[in-house]
């Protein structure tokens, strides 16, 4: 196990990668990579985590989010509960205070939280004690996203200095994109960013290593990683664009714009997909994709994560 | 009953006063401003030599909550939080349940308020029945209840032959339109300034063409019907210059600003604490320093509190669903003072001004001055007292505010109304 330079996530909150040292993402995919052997063993379980209790609090749906840091926490031993806001006292309009505090009173050492306005993790911070672990707050971010995602292109392409990653779609609206931005930035890969101008935020981070384009070609040229974004149907309801079908054509990612960035280039999607949409199926189960890995590498990264906030990622704990 | 002021700096702007002097008041009118002035046994002699004496303040943008939202705050709370702030005459806006549409409303709040106010209310009726933007509601019947301006504040009049018909119609009453200027299609949903911050932490922003667009129509048509229209808390740097240019060519447009406005940027949002949410919203730097220069150079009439209490769990939540708006009336003059008097960036006599004469001239009300026979209504304020904002000590309902925690530098330590001292030393007096 890998104890870099006395850097420690122990005790800490996860609410978003600007928040993040370069020490610190580093020290989460060297864990995440001892997570990955784990999950590939016949016996999966482990006891690092032995003891501990996690809720899954979410307020907005998701499959891959909710159910890998499920697995994250089960693999390692943790009892882990969800709470889903359809079928809670959510519903009865409780408070997420309220919830967080209810929740709390259970015991429980760390709270991995889904919710469409963004900050409510970190207003969560104010509230309660436990740990808490941004799974996505609106558009702000998706800190556990943005790492499997720099660990997927690390595992692919051996590092991060000097890549060039198009990320591509509804930047707007896109915790994922926001993540993607802070954590390539921090480990050196240059960023751009392309979709149709109603979905670029205006004052976009006007700084060093970012570049916005128009047209999604220029962002794809010679790119060693593509990240292409959801796009959702809300926002072509909202006069965003004009509909699906142009945007397919205009700024989807299909095997002729594939051709512009480099040969060996890395194709990652977010899911769920829109095939058809923001992506062809035929790059999306491409030699290229890496999309089906993104998933796979999701439940290491979450169990590194978990780890590390909640016993600091002591070795002897994990691979006994 | 005599009440006399003795050996403080008189700043009256509206008899063009700065100047050491004793301030006589007898029968709840000023009686007296000079020198010297001899008091014989019946008179209350209070030494406020080294503090500053103003005309009472005049808040012309307030929140009281009457009717309907009494969780919020309300007359007896409110007009507390006004005096313990050096206020003496507050004007409460109709974004009330229901909404101040109706002559009977205007009438029953009156009587609420001659019942549970420590200052004086003057209460701005609504412009639109409902604030809904389609109809003029019975402003003329409102005017002959009392009312003392129309707005639909809280939101734009869309519609502008709804707002050309309202500066048309009110010329018959002498009363003006307050322009809750943004246009709506461009700050739905908007939580915060749209720049760097938002797009940093993914909030959707409430952008300043909005609000540019929305000022530049109002000051056309009130140009078109040659009446007067004011420009509700104004925070954009070029909406300040559309004004510039307007007043410049002889348009009846005023405007007004908070204090919040004129000191506090999005960078000091916090997405985990929505207390720094608010509309407008807080701007850039630029806007800051623009809103600055407009109240030096009089684009800018009158500074407002936009005083909006909340109940504390209605605030204490997620930034997005958290109501806009904090209570501002019991901190206005200690940051005015801290931020812009002691940094050198705007003098005293400017700030009373802002805060007296000049909003009593937009409103045309017999207020805001020393002059002899006048109400006396008069706020004292020490410019050196140095404090601690703290909720706790708040008469406001809303708990919520930026400012606490803040250490300012300068408070108001006596209010006057009708010749009655009803605050002393931050102390309401019943």
């Amino acid at each position: 196990m890998v104890e870099s330079k006395s850097v420690s996530l122990r005790g800490k909150n996860i609410l978003g990668l600007e928040y993040f040292s370069p020490d610190e993402i580093e020290l989460v995919l060297q864990t995440a990579k001892e997570m990955k052997n784990i999950i590939s063993r016949d016996i999966k379980k482990v006891p690092a985590l032995r003891g501990k209790a996690i809720v899954n609090l979410f307020y907005e749906p998701s499959t891959r989010t909710r159910s890998s840091f499920e697995l994250a926490g089960k693999y390692l031993g943790a009892d882990v509960i969800n709470i889903t806001a359809g079928s809670s006292s959510i519903v009865k309009g409780e408070s997420l205070r309220d919830t967080l505090l209810t929740v709390e009173d259970m015991g429980v050492d760390a709270i991995v939280m889904r919710h469409k306005a963004e900050g409510a993790p970190e207003y969560a911070t104010k509230v309660v004690k436990a740990a808490i672990v941004n799974a996505g707050d609106g558009a702000h971010g998706h800190p556990s996203q943005g790492l499997l995602d720099l660990f997927t292109i690390r595992q692919y392409k051996g590092g991060f200095k000097g890549l060039k990653c198009a990320i591509i779609g509804d930047i707007l609206h896109s915790r994922v994109a926001r993540s993607d931005i802070w954590g390539m930035r921090k480990m050196g890969i240059e960023v751009h960013l392309a979709g149709p101008r109603t979905l670029i935020p205006r004052f976009l981070f006007e700084e060093k290593g970012i570049f916005i384009h128009d047209r999604i070609e220029d962002a794809i040229e010679n790119a060693d990683v593509i990240n292409v974004l959801r796009i959702q149907l809300e926002r072509q309801k909202s006069g965003l664009f004009p509909s699906t079908r142009e945007y397919a054509r205009i700024f989807g990612l299909n095997e002729k714009r594939l051709t512009l960035a480099k040969k060996d280039v890395l194709v990652m999607h977010p899911g769920p997909m829109n095939k058809g949409w923001e992506i062809s199926p035929k790059v999306a189960y491409s030699s290229n994709s890496a999309i089906q890995e993104q998933v796979r590498n999701g439940v290491a990264v979450r169990m590194a994560i978990l780890t590390l906030i909640l016993t600091g990622g002591k070795s002897n704990e994990i691979t006994a | 009953m005599k009440l006399l002021l003795k050996g403080g700096r008189v700043i009256d702007p509206a008899n063009g006063i700065d100047k050491t002097a004793d301030v006589l008041i007898e029968d709840g009118k000023i009686e007296q401003v000079s020198k010297n002035i001899q008091a014989d046994n019946a008179v209350q002699v209070i030494d406020v030599s080294g503090k500053i004496v103003t005309p009472g303040l005049i808040d012309m943008h307030t929140h009281m909550r009457e009717p309907g939202q009494e969780a919020k705050e309300d007359f007896a709370s409110g007009s507390r939080a006004a005096a313990a702030g050096g206020y003496t005459t507050i004007a409460t806006m109709p974004n009330t349940k229901p909404v101040v549409d109706k002559a009977i409303l205007i009438d029953g709040l009156k009587q609420r308020a001659r019942e549970d106010a420590v200052v004086n209310i003057e209460i701005i009726g609504a412009l639109t029945k409902e604030q809904k933007g389609e109809e003029l509601a019975e402003v003329g019947d409102m005017c002959q209840s009392g009312a003392v301006a129309f707005s639909d504040d809280g939101h734009y009049v869309q519609n502008s032959r709804v707002l050309l018909n309202g500066l048309d119609y009110l010329r018959t009453f002498d009363k003006i339109i307050i322009s809750h200027a943004e246009e709506t299609a461009l700050v739905e949903d908007g939580v915060m300034n749209e720049g760097k911050r938002s797009a940093m932490l993914g909030m959707k922003g409430r952008p300043t063409v909005a609000e540019d667009i929305a000022v530049m129509r109002d000051i056309l048509l009130a140009e078109y019907a040659d009446a007067p229209i004011h420009i509700a808390h104004i925070s954009s740097k070029n909406a300040v210059e559309l004004v510039r240019q307007a007043k410049k060519r002889g348009v009846k447009v005023t405007s007004e600003v908070t204090p919040h406005n004129l000191t506090m940027t999005e960078d000091m949002v916090d997405m985990a604490d929505s207390s720094t949410k608010v509309n407008p919203p807080l701007r850039t730097a630029e806007d800051v320093k623009a809103m600055q220069e407009g109240l030096i150079d009089g684009t800018i009439d009158a500074i407002v509190t936009d005083h909006a209490a909340h109940a504390e769990e209605e605030k204490d939540r997620e930034f997005r669903y958290a109501p806009s708006g904090f209570p501002g009336l019991e901190t206005a003059v200690g940051v005015l003072l801290t931020d812009l008097y002691h940094e050198g960036k705007i003098d005293l006599p400017l700030l009373v001004e802002k805060m007296t004469s000049s909003p009593a001239k937009v409103f045309k009300l017999n207020k805001g001055t020393l002059s002899k026979n006048a109400p006396a209504d008069v706020t004292v304020i020490d410019t050196e007292a140095e404090w601690i904002v703290e909720k706790e000590k708040f008469y406001t309902m809303g708990a919520h505010s930026p400012f606490i925690g803040r250490k300012l530098r300068g408070k108001p330590i006596m209010t006057i109304v009708d010749g009655r001292i009803i605050m002393q030393n931050g102390i309401i007096i019943d």
